[in-house]
């Protein structure tokens, strides 16, 4: 074959630092990998509501899927990164991340005309003494002003989104990040952190990449979202809890990800977890499990450990159940899971 | 005066706060009290208070719609485009709206005036009285991506801009720490960050609070809930940080029971009332004080 | 014809790079000569409408047929308007394999996007106006 190699812009050609590793990790896993037929999965846990449990579920899971599974795990809710905290992580690589610009007018050259503020859409753009003046935090960096202002007074400048992480935890590799506070595009590092996540664990063969999602049903609940082949809602058995639940439930059925939902705390109030199970029977959404308010899993936080270390507390062994009535989602080879008379019922 | 209220980590206690605080305002006749749900994903103040709505309006942004008549595929449009919400191909433009933020460069831009804008609906704000509060909220669309737009046009559709007195204008914010709730805090008075003496608690209040007088420059101060479930951690920042704790609620079986039922906390156990006026009133002097 | 691979590296033995709109390079190979040209893919920096902006870019650099792992629902739709062929592969496949199993016929058309919806913001994209 004739060859030729023609650059039309420049590349790097060194291998990129995660390229290298993902050789190293590879040679290193193939030993551990198990011996069971299964299909390669992507589990995301979501809420709606906030604080109902999710990051301690995700850690519980991890700890138990690790026992016998190869997994990759990813922290997607990167303005308020939990996950790190129960898992001891040892960060291997660390990455600056740029997304998106603002506009910045140059004062020199501004003449203050005003056409930038009448453009903006987004209230970004104030008047100044004489000049105009971005407010970098109203900013989306659409660059509308950019383009209109006739004495091209306006540049788009790197916006510093965040950073994320590749580190190492007893459980598998963690993905994860840190949002600069107030930026504009959460949802972009989300898909950062899930992509990076998911090369890898492609990469390796992982059996499991789990992710811990963030709250609400917007963006980056949609970028942690998409790909996934089963949505893990924990539900908190509140009037409020079941409101945001049902809302989380319409988002994963809009994106088409098939869902389950397990109650957390489900013993403060029996009237209102009875509300979650006629939702999930109506909505014919599996409930999978029913974790018991259990002070545990504070204590557990306090030591920076997954709440199933404490073996035989309440929390764990409904954790250990609930792990149970999933692994067979893991195995299973269509989308649509395993048998759904399987599983426990609560 | 306007009081955003806050926490980077979900499940703190916004929506007691704010509901608890509207309620004995109002009640009491301390203030004129308008209560804004600025969490448009999942709102949950109405739950509580069971306001009547009367007023609603529907939230779009503006999308582009060709002509395909005028168009001459130029591709202008879509290399203007940030958010790669045009693609022209051949003789075909595509656009994706779901990706458009509705900044109107592409129809500025086109040389042929073949791009108008339609709106393309996002969601809804609704706005009625329970008892005296007057309350507002915003509700972003099952499938749509951004909150940000909602909550904008909700601060401007009910914040009073004149007004008799000064109102007293309480924000309940989105969890978390990105730009939904930016948006939120934008141009409040003050930041009440409610949060757990947990390790997440106090994980997310550090950036919380770097968000709240790092970046937007407001006075902050912090509410501890469920105290006494945790550790010393959010206490041992805050004293350090010079973030003042305002109010602390205690771990209270009662009120996680009065709050999962729906039912108004402050109704149902009245003795904290009183800590909630005391806490407006801490409010009011830090606002006072200056910063 | 004009194809092109989706990889990391310019090395006609390194892996295809799986996901479209996020791989490193492009790799445009002229079928009749056999020559071939690596391009940096310009949408990786971006999150916004990465695939568009990928697959407006190949399209634009004359690729009559693209060889990936996932495409997703919006740069499927700039595609498929623009008459690229999208042929669907295995992992762990090198660009060579890639492109010897294209000649031989071996490989399927792709005729729905197979990858999520990227960036965040979903993928119900308008089609063209009549």
């Amino acid at each position: 074959m004739k060859q030729s190699v023609t650059l039309s812009s420049k590349v790097d050609t060194a291998k990129s630092t995660l390229g290298a590793t993902l050789a190293r990790l590879t040679a290193r896993v193939h030993s551990r990998r198990s011996l069971r037929t299964r299909s390669r999965k992507q589990w995301v846990i979501l809420s709606g509501k906030g604080g109902t449990g999710k990051t301690t579920v995700t850690a519980a899971l991890a700890h138990l899927a690790a026992r016998e599974h190869q997994l990759v795990l990813a922290d997607a809710d990167v303005d308020a990164a939990n996950l790190e905290l129960l898992l001891s992580p040892t960060v291997v690589e660390e990455h600056e991340y740029v997304d998106g610009k603002v506009a910045a007018i140059d004062p020199q050259l501004c003449t203050g005309c005003g056409e930038c503020a009448e453009v903006c859409r987004f209230g970004a753009i104030v008047a100044e003494g004489l000049n105009y003046r971005v407010d970098p935090t109203a900013c989306g960096g659409c660059a509308a002003c950019r383009y209109h202002c006739p004495a091209k007074a306006i540049s788009m400048v790197d916006s510093p989104t965040g950073r994320w992480f590749r580190s190492e935890t007893k459980l598998g590799p963690l993905f994860h990040a840190r949002l600069y506070a107030g930026q504009e595009s959460s949802g972009r590092l989300v898909t950062q952190v899930k992509q990076n996540a998911r090369l890898l664990a492609t990469e390796v063969g992982a059996d499991l990449l789990l992710i811990d999602g963030p709250p609400g049903i917007g963006c980056p609940v949609i970028a942690a979202t998409s790909g996934a082949n089963l949505a893990i809602l924990v539900a908190e058995p509140s009037v409020s809890g079941v409101h945001d639940l049902e809302r989380i439930l319409s988002t994963t059925r809009h994106f088409g990800v098939p869902a389950v939902v397990c109650v957390n705390k489900a013993d403060i109030n029996p009237a209102q977890t009875a509300q979650v199970k006629a939702l999930c029977a109506t909505q014919q959404v599996p409930l999978v499990g029913a974790i018991p308010f259990d002070t545990t899993v504070v204590e557990a936080m306090v030591h920076r450990q997954p709440v199933t270390q404490y073996r035989s507390s309440p929390a764990a062994v409904a954790l250990q159940a609930l792990w149970r009535d999933l692994e067979p989602w893991l195995e299973a080879e269509t989308e649509q899971g395993p048998d759904r008379h399987a599983g426990r019922h609560v | 005066m306007i009081v955003a209220i806050a926490s980077g980590k979900g499940g703190t206690g916004k929506t007691l706060l704010a509901t608890g605080l509207a309620q004995v305002l109002a009640a009491d006749g301390l203030a004129t009290v308008h209560l804004l749900d600025c969490d448009v994903e999942e709102p949950n103040d109405h739950l509580f208070l069971s306001p009547t709505l009367t007023r609603k309006e529907e939230v779009s942004i503006l999308v582009p719609k060709i002509d395909l008549a005028r168009c001459t595929f130029c591709g202008r449009c879509a290399q203007v485009c940030t958010f790669h919400a045009l693609a022209v191909v051949q003789k075909k433009v595509l656009t994706f709206p779901q990706l458009c933020h509705g900044c109107g460069s592409c129809a500025r831009q086109c040389a042929s005036g073949a791009i108008s804008e339609e709106p393309m609906r996002m969601g809804q704000l609704e706005a009625g009285d329970a008892g005296k509060i007057h309350f507002a909220q915003g509700l972003m669309d099952v499938g749509q991506a951004m909150a940000t737009p909602v909550i904008r046009r909700l601060k401007q559709w009910a914040i009073p801009r004149e007004a008799e007195g000064d109102p007293l204008v309480l924000l309940d914010s989105p969890p978390g720490n990105a730009c939904s709730v930016v948006e939120t805090l934008r141009g409040s008075d003050f930041a009440l960050l409610v949060t757990e003496p947990t390790p997440f608690g106090l994980h997310d209040l550090e950036i919380a609070v770097e968000l709240a007088r790092g970046e937007l420059k407001l006075p902050v101060g912090v509410v501890v809930n469920r105290d006494g479930v945790g550790d010393h951690g959010v206490d041992d920042f805050c004293a350090r940080a010079g973030v003042p704790i305002l109010l602390r609620i205690p771990l209270d079986r009662r009120i996680a029971e009065a709050y999962s039922a729906g039912a108004l906390w402050v109704d149902a156990i009245p003795e904290y009332r009183e800590p909630l006026r005391r806490l407006y009133r801490e409010v009011q002097a830090q606002i006072g004080g200056g910063q | 014809m004009r194809i092109v691979v989706t990889a990391n590296d310019p090395d006609l033995e390194a892996p295809v790079n799986p996901l479209f709109g996020r791989c490193e390079l492009f790799m445009f190979v002229d079928t009749d000569t056999m020559a071939f040209e690596a391009a940096e893919n310009p949408a990786i920096g971006s999150a916004h409408g990465a695939g568009i902006q990928a697959a407006q870019f190949i399209v634009e650099q004359g690729a009559q047929a693209v060889l990936t792992g996932q495409v997703g629902p919006n740069a499927f739709d700039v595609l498929q308007a623009a008459q690229v062929s999208v042929y669907t592969l295995p992992n762990g496949a090198t660009v060579r394999q890639a492109v010897e199993a294209f000649l031989e016929g071996r490989l399927q058309k792709t005729n729905v996007a197979n990858g999520p919806q990227g960036g965040g913001h979903g993928g119900r994209s308008a089609s063209a106006r009549p």
